[in-house]
Formats: C-alpha cells, structure tokens, sequence
C-alpha cells in the first residue's frame, strides 16, 4: 500500500515546504461582507494570511469631491452601514465646526441618544453574527429580537431602517416622532431584562470560552503601533475611547465608564463589547428622560461653503475611531476628503495576531475584529 | 383543469382530487406538481456584499421569517443553491467571481437583483470608476426590488411573486419579459 | 506639552521647519528627506507620539503633499500634523512602516491612488485596485485615479 507521506509529496499543489495555499472568500457564509483572505497553511498551521481588498471599492473619495457639503454625508451611512448615525455625526460635526453652526440643545441630546442606540445594535448584530461563526445559530436570532425594537424606533423617526439619513450639518432634519420617549423607554427596560440571556447562551458556554480564550492575543505596544482602535485596542489595555478624549455632543454632561480589559485575546474583546452595551443603556437611561424642548436645527443656509483650510473630526463608532478629513479651497464642495476608517488599521494587525494558530482560530480572531468591509475598501 | 386559470394569485393546488370511499385520488401532471415543488423550496445562495446583506439576514432572522416560505436553507456553495440574491453593489474586481458562482450553479437558476445598487449601480452612478452601473451588465437578471436598501417585506414580495411565476410553470425567458410589461 | 514646546524641540532638529497654527492642531512642514528623522525623533521620548492615525496624500495640482497625523497614547491632548511636499513628476519619499507599522497598509494605498513610491516598503503593491486596471487607459501614464488630471472615460459617467 502507499506510504502516507510519499502520496503528500507526489501532488504538486505544495510549496517547498509542504504549504498549502486556500482561499477564504470573497464569497464566503461569515456575514462579515466581500474579505478575500489567501491563507498559506502548514497543515491546519497557518503560516501567513494576506488579505486581498477592494471588492467593494467603490471610490467614495472620489466621489465626494463632486458633490456638495450637504449630500456627502449619507454616502457615509453607507460605508460602515452598522453605524451610520455615528459616521453622519462626524460629517455633521466638522461642518459646523468648520462653519461655526449654533446647535441646540435638544439636536446635541437626540444625536447622543441615537448614537447610542446604534452602538447597541451594531454590537448585538455583531454578537449574532460572531456565535454564527463559530457554529452556534441560536443567538443570531436572539440579538436580532433586540436589534428589531431598536429598528423599529428608528424607522418611526427617521424614516429608514438602515441608512438612516436623519442628521444634517446643524442638527436634525426633522423633530422626534412623539412616541420616542416611550419606546426606547420599552427598549431599555426589555434589553435589561434580556441581557442575562445572552450571558447564558454565549459567555458562560464552556465551549465558546474554549475556542476563545488564549485565541489570538493582542499586546498593548502591538495594538498602538498598528494604529488599532475601539473594542480591538481597549480589549488589549489602551485607553482609546474618543467619547472621553474629545467629546462631542451630549458626552460630556453623561457619566459612563470606559472598558478596559487587559488580557487581549478574543474572549476579552468579547467581553469588553458586551459591557459596552450595558454602558450604552447607562447613558440612554440618563438621557432619555430629560430630553430640552426648543428648535431641533439651528439656522444655516441652503448652500453650505467651507472656508479654505483643513479640517478633521474624530468620533467612536462601535468599530473604533473613525476620522474626516476635509481640505477645502473655498468653493460648495470639497477638494479632498479622507475617511480614516477604524477597520482599515484594525485589519492590518490580523497576520501578526493569527500567525502560527490553526485555522479553526481563525473565525474567532476574525470575528471579534468585527471587520465591515464596505469601511475599509470605501 | 384548474392549473394555470389563476396568473394574478397562488394556483391552488397542482393537481385534481377525486373522492374515493377509504382515500382519494390526485391527477395531475408531472411538470405541475414538479413545479409546485420546486418553487416551494428555492434555496438561496448568501452572497451580500454591503448593506443590503444587512436587510437580507433581517428577513432570515425571527421578524420576517422568509424559512416560511421555503427559504430557510441559505446554502454557501453555489452547486447546491437554486437562486442567487445579489444583495449589494458590484464592482468591477467583483464581477468575475459573481460571473463564477453563477455559473456554478445548476440549472433551473434564477437571479433577484436587490437594491438600487444591483439594479442599476444606485447611489455610486455618477464619477465613480469602479461599480459596475447593474448587476445585469454581468448575469442575466429576473427580478428587480427597488429600494435602498429595500424592506423586508419588499423582498419577500419579490419571493413570493418569483415563486408564483415558477408554479406556473414559466421559463426565465418568460419570466422576465412578465416581469417587463406589468 | 504645549505648542511653543513643541516647536523649540522641533526646530533643534530639523531647523529648516515651518509652522502654522491657523487650524484646531499645530500643522509643521518640513522638507521631505528631513521626514524620517523627524519622525523618529517624534516617535522616542521625551514626546512619545506613538500612534498615527491618519497618512494620506493630497493633490494640488502643482505638488503633491503628504500629510501624517500624530498623537501620544500618553498625552492625548498632543496632536501634530506633518506635511511635506513631493515632486508632482517623480514623487519619492522614505516610508515610516518601521517604527508605525500601521503605516504599510496606508502607504499601499496611497501608493496606487497618487502613485507615490515609498523606499524601503516591505511590500508595496496594490491594495484596493486590481493590477490589471491600467490595461484600458494608457500604459505610459500610470492609472492614478485619485490624482485631479485622471481620466477613464470607460467607467466614469461624470455629472
């Protein structure tokens, strides 16, 4: 009969070494979007991976150089769509920066609430998601139960389920629906209830915590010098949360704690996005009730114009820091813009973290990247 | 019979039954009661590539249940999938792989565009270099939903009227010119 | 440390620097062979500006210029921004992947929308764009596209 190893080395489908090289994607069943990942394996060793992008390029920068100071902001719910109010509260918050907009109170408190609500949809979707992949279905359509309430009240306000085009430079685009305050009232009181389940169902699941915890460990220097941010970095021990650095909006009148893990495997970023959930539902809570009467947008004009120079704003979406970049000479659209993605970097630190894993680790090191793909291609 | 009368609505049942003491019989045809089966267990292949993907596992989750339906098992590889959704905008480094999974796939295929992005390139039509401005630029299309991203039940709609064309026993040729004139 | 700080420790090193405290952060710009040392100065104490958030390119249609972001995880009150300017013709400059190595995925991309050349890159090569896009426009030009002169009259219907 023939020798295991002379039938390996017979088929020229191998390196020098004995490599094997696979592809994962770009169509592939982990919901994270077009990833095309060429996998150079030793066995089930993974010895490199290189990811392979732009299948989703579809040349947004370009793009926004022809179109005015008011339309380019919900080209940006469609690039990290998981957390469009957030991306639109960056566009928003520059301009008025840049132009010197009066925003009023109630705006500045609605924006907060709706952000916040975003963060926990994205972060439940992500959870869902993330079981999937390692093989659990149940939870996909527990967190989607929650992330429907959340759809729901935002569809009453501001008209969409996803790419909610809701927030203009100044404000907001219309006043709340009147049953705001009584839904996400609901939301809140059921999430807490529910939350529990989730630690049932996922966290205290000794296999999950097995395919998780040591997987893909992250130092503090590595997670800097790759320029990582949001749950990726704060899992590893770096303080990156730009609600506290910079504030913006209602943040610097709510108390809430950052998260902060030290142990920077995937269990710890799992961990550090669930209790970031419960501090979204803090600051909701403290919100919600005191919500200030008065106009929803302040005056600006029709036609927005930026004055010749440089401007960047920073926020926190649920993936990280996500910047813009505008360079303006004056006229109603930008010269340049750059959108400093926060998935881009953290991609960027999946060869050094997964290299000499085995390939099951993969999906948990990929998942709890928490990688959309559409941000990183633009 | 009573098998193709009803083109606005669901054709009943594929077949005729006659009481018999102890039973009864059906008489049917073969091609009918194949098409009635087949439509109600069209298998999607999950290939989203940005948001709409997102609406797509909305109406897979709990909510708006397309595994009613006979959706439920999104298959991953293209041989043993019966439809593809291409939920999400192409562009030009994407067109030969989704060129690809559909030729892999078996025949009886059929392709729903979702999405302005798929239909016609959506938002990403003008002074972009990389989107293909529509799916149908690359593979053969049978249904549209408008919508950006469209709603669930948008897409269900658009489900449930391909399922009602194939119980009907129409080939892709006829259901995209039906598709054309209503 | 405060703006004037900074600028007296910078000006010991690369004297020839200008500054411009017109925008939210303090922008320095310096010639582009004093980058790299200035870079590594930044990046060791007493300053400490270990985190790059953001390198891009953009087009004057004269020059090109290359714009880095930096911050201190330390001191996050600390933001500089660094530019320099390329030869629009021949645009060459040093790449900083070995002390940021956040850098290598930004330089790649700027490499194929502008077409600078970063020396000493461990791989530079296309990240977003297939490599076969220049096949349809002309060869002898380079397939640049975010560079204000760039045409493709094949894919893009202008508005």
């Amino acid at each position: 009969m023939y020798n295991q190893t002379e039938i390996i080395k017979d088929t020229t489908d191998l390196g020098p070494d004995g490599e094997l090289v696979i592809n994962m994607g770009p169509q592939h069943p982990a919901t994270h979007g077009v990833l095309h990942l060429v996998v150079t394996l030793n066995g089930e060793t993974i010895k490199k991976i290189e990811p392979h992008l732009g299948y989703i390029h579809r040349s947004i920068e370009k793009m926004c150089e022809r179109l005015s100071y008011r339309q380019f902001i919900y080209v940006t719910s469609r690039m990290d769509y998981l957390s469009s109010h957030i991306n639109n509260t960056a566009c928003a918050l520059l301009i008025e920066k840049g132009m010197q907009i009066e925003v009023p109170e109630r705006a500045k408190v609605v924006r907060t609430i709706l952000n916040e609500l975003t963060r926990i949809a994205s972060h439940e979707l992500w959870i869902g998601a993330m079981a999937m992949d390692l093989g659990a279905f149940t939870p996909f359509f527990y967190a989607f139960r929650e992330r429907e309430m959340i759809t729901d009240i935002m569809e009453d306000t501001c008209g969409a389920r996803l790419t909610m085009n809701y927030i203009v430079p100044g404000g907001l685009m219309y006043d709340i629906h009147p049953n705001f305050q009584t839904k996400v009232k609901a939301f809140v009181k059921q999430f807490k209830e529910k939350v529990t389940e989730y630690e049932d169902l996922v966290t205290g699941n000794i296999i999950f915590q097995s395919r998780t915890k040591g997987v893909g460990v992250l130092t503090a220097e590595d997670a800097i010098s790759y320029g990582c941010s949001g749950p990726v970095a704060r899992a590893s021990g770096v303080s990156c949360d730009m609600r506290k650095i910079a504030p913006y909006d209602a943040y610097d009148r709510v108390e809430f704690d950052e998260v902060i893990e030290t142990a920077g495997d995937s269990f710890a970023r799992y961990i550090v996005r669930v209790k970031e959930m419960n501090q979204s539902i803090r600051i909701i809570e403290q919100l919600i009730d005191n919500i200030p009467e008065g106009e929803f947008v302040g005056k600006t004009k029709n036609v927005l114009k930026l004055n010749k120079g440089e401007f960047y704003q920073r926020v926190e979406t649920a993936r990280g820091e996500f910047g813009v970049f505008i360079v303006s000479e004056g006229g109603t659209t930008p010269y340049r813009i750059k959108f400093r993605s926060p998935g881009f970097s953290n991609l960027s630190v999946l060869d050094h973290i997964a290299k000499g894993s085995k390939i099951g680790d993969l999906m948990a090191t990929m998942g709890t990247l928490d990688l959309v793909i559409p941000d990183i291609d633009r | 019979m009573e098998l193709n009368e009803n083109i606005a609505g669901n054709p009943p049942f594929p077949g005729i039954i006659h009481e018999t003491p102890g039973g009864g019989i059906v008489v049917s045809t073969f091609d009918s009661v194949i098409n009635w089966a087949r439509s109600n267990s069209l298998w999607p292949l999950s290939f989203a590539t940005s948001c709409c993907g997102i609406e797509m596992m909305s109406t897979a989750s709990a909510k708006y249940d397309f595994s009613r339906f006979g959706f439920e098992v999104a298959r991953a590889s293209p041989r043993q999938a019966d439809v593809i959704i291409i939920a999400g905008t192409i562009v030009n480094k994407m067109a030969p792989v989704l060129k690809r999974l559909y030729d892999q796939m078996a025949d009886p295929k059929y392709v729903i565009a979702m999405g302005a992005c798929a239909i016609s390139g959506g938002p990403f039509f003008y002074n972009t270099y990389s989107v293909v401005k529509g799916a149908d630029h690359v593979i053969p299309v049978d249904v549209y939903i408008p919508g950006c991203p469209p709603r669930p039940e948008a897409l269900l709609h658009s489900l449930i009227s391909l399922q009602e064309k194939i119980k009907m026993g129409m080939t892709r040729d006829q259901i995209r010119s039906e598709f054309k004139t209503s | 440390m405060t703006n004037e700080a900074i600028k007296e420790y910078i000006t010991q090193h690369a004297p020839d620097a200008t500054y411009d405290e017109t925008g939210e952060w303090l922008n320095i710009v310096v010639e582009s062979n004093q980058l790299k040392p200035l870079a590594a100065v930044l990046h060791g104490q007493p300053m400490q500006m270990d985190f790059l958030f953001c390198l891009t390119c953009v087009d004057y249609t004269t020059h090109l210029t290359m714009v880095y972001h930096f911050t201190a995880t330390k001191d996050r009150s600390m933001n500089i921004v660094i530019k320099t300017n390329l030869d629009r013709a021949n645009p060459i400059i040093e790449t900083l992947c070995d002390i940021w190595r956040t850098a290598e995925f930004h330089e790649r991309e700027v490499f194929e929308m502008f077409g600078v050349t970063f020396l000493h890159h461990p791989d530079l090569r296309n990240l977003i764009l297939e490599e076969e896009t220049a096949i349809a426009v002309d060869k002898t030009k380079g397939y640049w596209p975010l560079r204000k002169d760039f045409e493709d009259p094949i894919n893009m219907i202008k508005l």
